[in-house]
């Protein structure tokens, strides 16, 4: 029965609260561990067609008629259109429309000015060089601290619990450094695009890369007064988003424009170099960290103020979320700020904030683990948080300690790495925490149907950005009908063709969609029953479905077919739906990595040999599909740590990395050894599965226990993304600089 | 008029002097397992092979072809290397996969039992923005079943 509840809403660590009609969840949990297909590795329902390259992305969309559209942006992170001629344009070989001013103000480089669609993208392209413009050229504001004193912010927010001060003058040690972490570019292999077809002026089709189908349907419907099911939004197969994806952009509005005003279809792909400008990015950060604790290891107090270099649009991610919340310190205060600045809008790159605050907040803690003398994993234990460390509301599930016990064995490793150290070669072994979201939550729907043959459909309107929820429904419709995997199918993709499905952001496809899908299957399983109880004349009650066959209590065997071959053209139509979030309770996901480095101290090369991962994403559906999320994660990370920054000219803001040879991505040679661990205990309060999502908790503490490895390594401490070689000398001509520091006396 | 040999077909074409084989091969032959991720030689999603040998269809103009034989992922689609990929779970979202297999392919004809080493050098060309290396490297030395 549907129910109407007033519940907090997460994503990405966003929270509202609204009211959200939600259907009441009865189904109980399965019992944990391995069961016929949930829990056991699956091939991916649509490996062969991405492996033959058969799959049908947004990039291979051609539309009979269609036309290509081409971009003018912005050379001048800040400017003013003082003049703007199209008319040379859409005189132009092959020119069918142009569009434009799209922005008088520039605020940053790359941003989009005029548009214009031609027969062929080499027309459209050739046609923007005709286009006349003349600037006003402005100062751009590129330092975030330099923005804060201005008060040029896109948003602030400050929190504080318990008596700081008094926390810092109980502590026997206080450290404090700054960190600093750098712009990341998400740099997926598919870039933005969409194709965009109208029928009359009422109804448009758009084809889309996206992680989020009925957030673009709602972003489209909006932004041309359209009823929303007269959008129809198509994601089949997308080429990577990472967060970048979550929504329309600028290029769903000039293919949707330009279509419009030609009565044809027209396709707008950013080339390589636009998704370097205008496609978002991990904003660069600045940490100025403080953090006190008894001679006992008891934190006492965590302090950070922390900028955010915003760019010129976005949101405020928090920074200081880690700080607040990883561990159980009763006087926290922090400040956050978004600084606005002539550069490209950030938008949500995996683990958004999370990432850029663990590494300052587990580098500070190790180095206050140093001071005192501790272990650093014997210090994370005594701060364990047991209820949420916010507002001391208990968690649905929290195994962290259960991670610390399985790290033990890597974490013992230390001795047997750093004996292993040679010549200008020294080797260390460090680690860091996880703690992030990704429980998901309602409203999400399912359909599954089953017919004659005994296959079944799910049928949902969710996307797979790759990370194989094709797959993991697949497996639990099978998981509740008893049948084997490869007699599903799911069907996915389109709004048109399913009900609402979440959007594949905060780590929350498979917590929000899975039980869905499960509610689906469940109400087929009951409704099969019911029918072969009148055919068999037997009480329903005693029936069940068991490998393929409906089985009673008395020994009765029939194959499903026996009644699935009743229904002829007939279906067994179920529905199902994401019911609501355990109320009063914090959901998290939790987790640990233990890095192994090498570090040349006369070059200041880092190679990172091994890395552990240990997590707590609750019950795992698809260990093998598990582990390459953990093992993606770990490899985005890596490349935030070590290689990748999208480097600006100081004066003049322009991006001086457009390519991905100056922005270097880690290839397979950079991959080292990686050892998944997963917990795999459902969460006994989350849902009919337990399960929590897993896309974003790998990449969280990787760049944290690198740089921890690296001060077991050497005794230097990193204290910037990445670690170039320029910032390891600095850390080590540091390190032999600084006279040993005494551990203060405890407190009387 | 031009002419090209590709997956063991001739076909008959015109294309403009500067268009890039990729460009053909998706946009005139239909043949859209050939990716175009950068366009600009950097991350290899675009390889095909030249009578074997790999090269960046995104950089070569179709006119320089010659009488090469040219192979994509539509020529390689019953190599056992598709079914390694996907029993090692070696494609997320599936983007470079097509190039990442027609590299792979290239190098394991020449060299059918490749080490870690030689894996790793072998496929360094070929960006998988997902991560999904340590999968290409199982599924490459598992290749053969």
């Amino acid at each position: 029965m549907a129910r109407l509840i007033r519940s907090e809403k997460e994503v990405e660590g966003r929270y509202t609260e609204q009211w959200i009609v939600v259907e009441e969840d009865t189904l109980e949990q399965w019992p944990e561990g391995p069961l016929d297909a949930v829990g056991r590795p699956a091939r991916r329902l649509d490996g062969l067609q991405r492996a033959r390259g058969e799959a049908r992305y947004t990039a291979d969309i051609q539309l009979p008629g269609m036309l290509h559209a081409a971009v003018l942006r912005s050379p001048h992170a800040h400017a003013r259109v003082k003049r703007l001629d199209l008319e040379p344009a859409s005189a132009a070989p092959g020119v069918r429309a142009v569009l434009g001013p799209l922005n008088e103000e520039i605020g940053y480089q790359g941003q989009a000015v005029a548009a214009v669609a031609a027969e062929t993208l080499d027309q459209a392209r050739a046609a923007l060089h005709r286009i006349e413009i003349e600037w006003d050229e402005l100062e751009p504001l590129l330092d975030p601290d330099e923005a804060v004193r201005r008060r040029e912010l896109v948003a602030e927010r400050t929190q504080e619990r318990g008596d700081v001060e008094l926390g810092f003058a109980e502590a026997n040690v206080v450290v404090e450094a700054e960190y600093r972490t750098q712009n990341v570019l998400h740099n997926s292999m598919e870039t933005h695009q969409a194709v965009c077809e109208w029928e009359g002026g009422e109804r448009l089709t758009v084809y889309i890369s996206t992680q989020s189908i009925w957030g673009v349907r709602e972003n489209v419907a909006e932004h041309y007064g359209l009823p929303p099911d007269h959008v129809r939004v198509v994601c089949r197969f997308m080429g990577g988003g990472f967060g970048s994806k979550n929504s329309a952009g600028d290029y769903t509005y000039i293919a949707a424009d330009l279509a419009r005003a030609t009565g044809r279809p027209v396709k707008c792909a950013l080339t390589r170099s636009e998704e370097n400008l205008d496609a978002g990015n991990r904003n660069a950060t600045l940490q100025r960290l403080r953090a006190g604790a008894r001679s006992d290891g008891t934190l006492t107090a965590l302090e950070g103020e922390f900028v955010n270099a915003t760019g010129w649009d976005g949101w405020l991610s928090s920074t200081g979320g880690p700080m607040e919340m990883l561990y159980g310190c009763e006087n926290v205060r922090i400040a956050e700020y978004g600084a606005k600045l002539n550069t490209g809008p950030m938008k949500a790159f995996r683990a958004p904030g999370f990432v850029e605050g663990t590494f300052g907040l587990e580098c500070l803690i190790d180095e206050l683990a140093a001071k005192l003398g501790l272990d650093p994993l014997e210090f994370r234990r005594r701060n364990h948080s047991d209820s949420d460390a916010v507002d001391g509301r208990p968690f649905s599930s929290k195994n962290l300690l259960e991670c610390y016990r399985r790290a033990q064995p890597h974490w013992d490793r230390r001795d047997e790495v750093r004996g292993r150290s040679a010549g200008p070669w020294k080797r260390g072994v460090g680690m860091a925490s996880q703690i992030w979201y990704g429980g998901g939550g309602p409203p999400s729907y399912a359909w599954v149907r089953l017919g004659a043959d005994a296959r079944a459909t799910v049928i949902t309107a969710m996307q797979d950005i790759g990370t194989g929820t094709t797959t993991v429904m697949a497996q639990i419709a099978a998981e509740e009908l008893a049948l084997p995997v490869d007699r599903i199918d799911v069907s996915l993709g389109d709004s048109a063709r399913g009900p609402y499905a979440v959007t594949s952001a905060g780590s929350s496809t498979v917590s929000s969609m899975g039980p869905a899908v499960r509610a689906a299957a469940a109400d087929v399983a009951t409704q099969l029953l019911e029918i072969a109880a009148q055919r068999f004349d037997l009480e329903q009650r005693s029936l069940s479905l068991r490998g393929g066959n409906i089985v009673s209590a008395d020994g009765g065997s029939w194959p499903v077919e026996e009644i699935t071959g009743l229904l002829e053209s007939g279906q067994i139509i179920g529905k199902g739906s994401r019911g609501p979030n355990p109320t009063g309770m914090r959901v998290l996901t939790f987790g640990v990595q233990v890095a192994e480095v090498a570090v040349d101290v006369e070059t200041g090369e880092v190679r990172v040999e091994r890395i552990a991962a240990i997590h707590d994403v609750g019950r795992v559906i698809n260990p093998l599909g598990a582990s390459s999320q953990v093992e993606g994660g770990i490899i985005q990370g890596l490349g935030h740590t070590l290689s990748e920054e999208r480097l600006l000219d100081p004066r003049s803001g322009v991006v001086l990395t457009q390519t991905l040879d100056s922005y270097r991505m880690p290839t397979i040679a950079d991959v080292p050894e990686i050892v998944t661990e997963l917990i795999d205990v459902p969460d006994e309060h989350l849902t009919n599965l337990g399960s929590k999502g897993l896309g974003e908790p790998p990449i969280v503490p990787t760049s944290a226990a690198i740089a921890n490895a690296i001060r077991d390594a050497t005794g230097a401490d990193v204290r910037a993304l990445p670690i170039t070689r320029e910032e390891m000398l600095r850390a080590l001509r540091e390190a032999s600089e600084r006279r040993p520091e005494r551990v203060e006396a405890p407190a009387a | 008029m031009l002419e090209l040999s590709v997956n063991g077909q001739r076909h008959a074409l015109d294309a403009p002097v500067g268009a890039s084989l990729a460009q053909v091969l998706r946009d005139e032959l239909g043949l859209t397992g050939t990716k175009i991720a950068c366009n600009e030689g950097h991350c290899g999603a675009c390889t095909v092979q030249f009578d074997g040998i790999p090269v960046l269809s995104c950089l070569t103009l179709v006119h320089t072809v010659d009488d090469r034989e040219v192979t994509t992922i539509e020529g390689l689609r019953d190599h056992p290397l598709v079914e390694a990929f996907v029993r090692a779970d070696a494609t997320q979202c599936g983007f470079c996969t097509p190039g990442q297999i027609v590299s792979a392919a290239a190098l394991v004809a020449a060299n059918p039992s490749p080490s870690g080493e030689e894996i790793r050098y072998g496929m360094a060309g070929n960006i998988c923005r997902c991560g999904t290396y340590p999968k290409i490297e199982e599924a490459i030395t598992s290749w053969r079943g």
